[in-house]
């Protein structure tokens, strides 16, 4: 027999905020926040999932759910995000314009919101020859900026990019990323500040492993004024040794590593214990920093690792996310109807 | 040809310059194209504009040029076709993370604006493209704009 399941009435959004979701809500009241990117499985087994929720939950305010990151295929962003919403968990689901065309897209934020999705982050995507299908057909039909632009029109003005009318919008709080470390650097922050204008309330950048760019990068950025219309997450991660350094500056788009951090890695007696205190001096480093509002951590298959690192650098101040704990005991008690 | 499409990028101002002066001479002679009438003028105007823009810009004839905010580098050549900006994956010597013998399109179009009156409109967030104006004349188009003549399907310019 077929069973219409009766949703949780809708978590109202606080006046100022544009969704209901717990990253908006830190943000906004002006605590570091902290999220962390769980490596999508390859299977279909939804424990694979929440094993690694369970870890990062305790330690984030959001869980970001990757959408085929590095052209590699993996459970999908959207098949995760329904996972996690369904357990309680706060996830930020990334989509990538490399996959899917516009009709796609806007049909998987109208799904993902109707699902619980708060955060959605807008990327371009990495191209397809980074992965492991590289003779996959590259779509970009939207980019990312134009991603930004088409959600947030979905949200505010109810309608799709044709128009036509959305009767109950998303009601997602809209973020995108940024490279600070890759060239042309000066453009980067006016970047920045396109996909602000597009729609972007937070950013999460790439990988950070050179603090004085950073720092170049936020002064412009402060100058501008962005840090004030947008929330900047700085990404940061452990590196596993220093020949993993090496392969990783060649063979992942984007992600710059300083000789001096490979030379300090490679002095180290236990590499991988250094990578770890290195991304902990890095995290507190950034918190230092006018105008980063939090971090997100990023580990390849190590969410122990990541949870270590952000409660070992004291970056939570004494918080405890519980993120999965508050809607956990909310789901037991939804009604059924026949 | 790439050779000449950097050539562009490091003349953009002139290349501007000469632009302008040229969407006015057509601007001037709209009157005269809409009594010839600019449905029988598409195919002719699209045998001129094709070629040229190929040469200078490897132009692909998305029919919504963009080169006046993108420092007279065509975003169109980008591999994912970005009109935006760079993606995060630049590599370090300025060159394309999918095509790494090529110089990002961004990173040209960067250098290019710098070079042109109007460059800061690279701030200007694009539309994604309408993909049924692919291969139609972009010189008609503006005319027809600029002299208010009725156009259902927008273009920006270049």
């Amino acid at each position: 027999m077929n069973r219409f399941v009766e949703p949780d009435p809708p978590t109202p959004v606080p006046s100022g905020h544009v969704s209901a979701g717990r990253l908006e809500r830190v943000l906004r009241a002006g605590k570091f926040a902290v999220t962390a990117e769980l490596n999508p499985p390859d299977s279909a087994d939804p424990r694979d999932v929440f094993e690694r929720a369970l870890v990062l939950g305790e330690v984030c305010d959001a869980i970001n759910a990757t959408d085929a990151s590095g052209a590699n295929t993996h459970m999908s962003s959207v098949g995760i995000c329904a996972l996690l919403t369904g357990a309680g968990y706060a996830p930020v689901m990334q989509i990538s314009c490399r996959d899917r065309n516009r009709i796609a897209i806007q049909g998987d934020v109208l799904g993902a919101a109707a699902m619980g999705v708060c955060n959605i982050l807008c990327l371009t995507g990495d191209g397809v020859q980074a992965g492991d299908q590289p003779g996959a057909k590259p779509v970009f039909d939207l980019d990312s900026i134009s991603l930004l632009e088409t959600i947030r029109a979905m949200r505010d003005e109810r309608r799709f990019l044709s128009g036509r009318a959305i009767t109950v919008p998303p009601r997602v709080f809209l973020g995108a990323a940024s490279n600070p470390f890759a060239p042309p650097y000066d453009f980067r922050p006016l970047r920045l500040a396109k996909k602000i204008a597009a729609g972007a309330r937070f950013v999460q950048t790439q990988y950070c492993f050179d603090i004085p760019l950073l720092t170049r990068f936020m002064a412009r950025a402060r100058e501008l004024g962005l840090h004030e219309r947008c929330f900047i997450l700085v990404g940061v991660g452990p590196l596993a040794s220093a020949r993993a350094a090496r392969w990783i500056r060649s063979n992942v788009p984007g992600i710059h590593i300083p000789d001096a951090v490979i030379a300090r890695l490679e002095g180290a007696a236990k590499q991988k214990l250094e990578g770890k205190r290195l991304c902990i001096e890095m995290i507190q480093q950034i918190r230092e920093i006018e105008g980063v509002a939090g971090v997100h951590v990023m580990a390849y298959r190590q969410e122990e690792l990541v949870s270590e690192i952000i409660v070992d650098s004291g970056v939570l101040r004494g918080r405890r996310p519980r993120n999965g704990v508050a809607r956990a005991g909310n789901r037991q008690k939804s009604r059924t109807k026949t | 040809m790439y050779a000449v499409r950097q050539w562009s990028v490091r003349n953009a101002g002139r290349l501007e310059r000469l632009y302008h002066a040229f969407a006015g001479v057509l601007t001037l002679l709209g009157p005269l194209l809409a009594r010839i009438g600019y449905a029988r003028l598409e195919g002719p105007m699209v045998a001129i504009e094709r070629p040229l823009k190929s040469l200078l810009f490897d132009c692909r004839m998305c029919g919504r040029c963009v080169l006046s905010a993108t420092g007279m580098s065509c975003p169109m050549n980008c591999p994912k076709s970005l009109r935006n900006g760079p993606c995060g994956g630049v590599r370090a010597n300025g060159h394309c993370e999918v095509k790494p013998e090529m110089r990002c399109v961004w990173a040209a179009a960067w250098d290019g604006a710098q070079r042109m009156r109007e460059g800061a409109a690279i701030s200007t967030v694009q539309a994604p493209l309408d993909h049924r104006l692919a291969g139609s004349s972009l010189w008609l188009r503006v005319t027809r704009e600029a002299t208010g003549v009725a156009e259902t399907m927008g273009g920006s310019g270049a």
